[in-house]
């Protein structure tokens, strides 16, 4: 091959345009491979907003277990677990029940940065033990830094059954302050 | 013999070790830079421990959100050397963080970053942010309850992009809330996109160095002109100039060893972080706060007056990340040494002390509520009058004592 390379006449201007077209083809379909592959790619990148996650009632316990004017700690499976989530898509909710058929179900995530609220039944406040947001009985900030109250849960009652409606993590936007 | 030599003239030949790798190795250097260039490769030192730790952990380890707990305590308490594995990928993580810093304290004193070199300022930038994201996708990895929590947070703060945010926080987690997709995604950004954008961007910002040539020492009263630098500094390479290769890399090479051994005795000597409770969202009770590195970002939450901080998590980085991109543009020419510059000096120390403050303060946390609080005694209220002891048994019981401070005892989220 090179023998005969050596002896082929060089460039010439009549290779110009044929040049030209295979540089672009060469680019145009390098460029329609990359945006074939990038397709699937880009979807598991964005997988988390291009499919929406359900909502579903949750059992979390009967009204035996809930004395009036008590708060408990209630845990949950989230709406869609997958099959290798283990405890973590557990979620839990500060409940009180309020009267014989009402109930009031707080997120036990800080307004401020997501971080689990304890509610303490001798101070009567929900306290945040990473920077500090207390909260009062009813879910509005006493103390520190959250710029709003704690997000409340759907309860409903189902025959003797106490049923929680799963929501996903409040996330505080930059409007609530 | 014969044969071994003709083998490695061949190998000599085919890869170029002579005519390409050897001219790099030696390449000129300005001399005198001395000790206080040793912190950037260091750092790469660190860089690559972290690779082969890693490497050696991805092993071990099991990515689904129902055993990664559990693999975390077979690595800590049952594998071959895990124990001390972990411990070397926890410090080898702070001494990357350390020695990035130090490496761009230095840069920035010295002014390093002007002309010819902004391009390897504006690349050192994306290497600290990215370090940064490395270390705390790691301490997520851990996948106890404190990085289940660490990841809520971070979710928490990318919700204050306005408009996105909520979107960009879904994108982090994987869903509407933790579950088996979230360590799956943070193990992918922390052992394949990160490092890899890491690797490229070392080789870019090495690449730089070679291209523009290591900055010299600086000396009072000698500006760096644009027009002129070039000229100049090759002039000053050929005159005085020694190879980099060992006249320089001996320094490097010793300093990268005695960081790498010193990782190797904390690690010996404390051993990792010990894994709080399993990661379930469920589990309320546990105190969440990221490794000492970004306990100043941890701090300047707490401490934020309430009313600009979601401006601040928002803006904040934005600014940071603008202000770092635009300084070598902004001081591109003039006076490198920091006798010249006096402002730049004062505003590294001021850098300095708020985050070693904000540090200390992360470390102890005085706004958090004092769940571990112990009732308070008699002899502790100095007195045992019942009413007063049952004031003080009530003080405890309310909880007052979480955040007040009775005698040294109790929180100090509150007034004493």
């Amino acid at each position: 091959m090179s023998e005969t390379d050596n002896t082929a006449p060089g460039p010439t201007a009549e290779d110009e345009p044929r040049r030209d077209f295979l540089v672009k083809l060469s680019l145009g379909l390098g460029g329609v491979a990359a945006l074939a592959v990038g397709v699937p790619v880009v979807s598991a990148l964005l997988a988390p907003l291009l499919q929406a996650d359900p909502q579903t009632w949750r059992k979390v316990g009967t009204l035996a277990d809930f004395d009036i004017g008590s708060t408990h700690l209630v845990k949950f499976e989230n709406a869609n677990p997958v099959a290798w989530s283990g405890v973590s898509s557990e979620s839990a909710a500060w409940l009180r029940r309020d009267s014989a058929t009402a109930f009031t179900a707080f997120s036990v995530n800080c307004a401020h940065l997501g971080c689990p609220v304890r509610w303490e039944p001798g101070a009567g406040l929900f306290m945040c033990p990473c920077h500090g947001g207390i909260y009062y009985k009813d879910g509005s900030v006493a103390a520190g830094p959250p710029p709003r109250g704690l997000t409340q849960y759907h309860i409903r009652i189902s025959g003797h059954d106490v049923e929680l409606l799963t929501a996903p993590i409040p996330i505080t936007d930059i409007t609530a302050s | 013999m014969k044969i071994l030599r003709s083998i490695g003239a061949w190998l000599d030949d085919r890869l170029g070790i002579s005519d390409t790798i050897m001219p790099l190795a030696r390449h000129l250097v300005p001399p005198g830079a001395k000790w206080s260039y040793v912190f950037g490769s260091a750092a790469m030192f660190c860089l690559i421990l972290q690779v082969v730790t890693g490497l050696a952990l991805t092993l071990l380890y099991q990515p689904t959100s129902s055993e990664a707990y559990q693999s975390l305590q077979f690595i800590t308490h049952q594998a071959v050397f895990g124990r001390t594995l972990r411990a070397i990928h926890y410090f080898g993580a702070s001494g990357m963080v350390l020695l990035v810093g130090v490496h761009m304290m230095r840069v920035y004193i010295t002014a390093s970053y002007k002309f010819p070199r902004e391009m390897s300022w504006i690349s050192g930038v994306f290497l600290l942010f990215l370090t940064l994201a490395m270390g705390f996708t790691g301490q997520l990895l851990r996948w106890d309850s404190n990085g289940v929590w660490s990841a809520v947070v971070a979710a928490e703060q990318v919700g204050r992009i306005p408009v996105i945010g909520t979107y960009v926080a879904r994108l982090l987690l994987g869903g509407d809330t933790i579950g088996g997709q979230s360590l799956s995604r943070f193990y992918s950004y922390h052992t394949l996109l990160f490092p890899g954008l890491l690797l490229g961007l070392v080789g870019f910002h090495l690449y730089l160095v070679i291209r523009n040539g290591v900055s010299e020492p600086p000396v009072a009263g000698r500006p760096v002109d644009p027009k002129t630098y070039r000229q100049w500094y090759q002039a000053m390479l050929k005159k005085v100039g020694v190879p980099f290769w060992p006249n320089a890399a001996w320094r490097d090479t010793l300093f990268g060893a005695v960081v790498i051994l010193s990782i190797f005795g904390l690690a010996l000597l404390y051993g990792p972080p010990e894994l709080t409770t399993p990661p379930s969202p469920a589990t309320i009770n546990t105190n969440p706060a990221p490794d000492w590195y970004l306990l100043p970002v941890f701090a300047l939450f707490a401490l934020m007056p309430a009313k600009i901080e979601s401006y601040v998590i928002f803006i904040g980085p934005i600014l940071t990340v603008i202000g770092l991109l635009a300084l070598p543009f902004v001081s591109n020419a003039g006076e490198r040494s920091p006798l010249r510059r006096p402002w730049a000096v004062f505003g590294s120390l001021c850098v300095v002390v708020f985050v070693g403050a904000l540090l200390l303060l992360g470390e102890q946390a005085p706004w958090s509520p004092k769940f571990t609080a112990q009732p308070l005694t008699a002899g502790l209220v100095h007195s045992s009058d019942p009413q007063v002891v049952a004031g003080s048994a009530l003080f405890y019981n309310k909880g007052c004592l979480y955040c007040h401070l009775i005698d040294g005892h109790g929180g100090r989220r509150g007034p004493s």
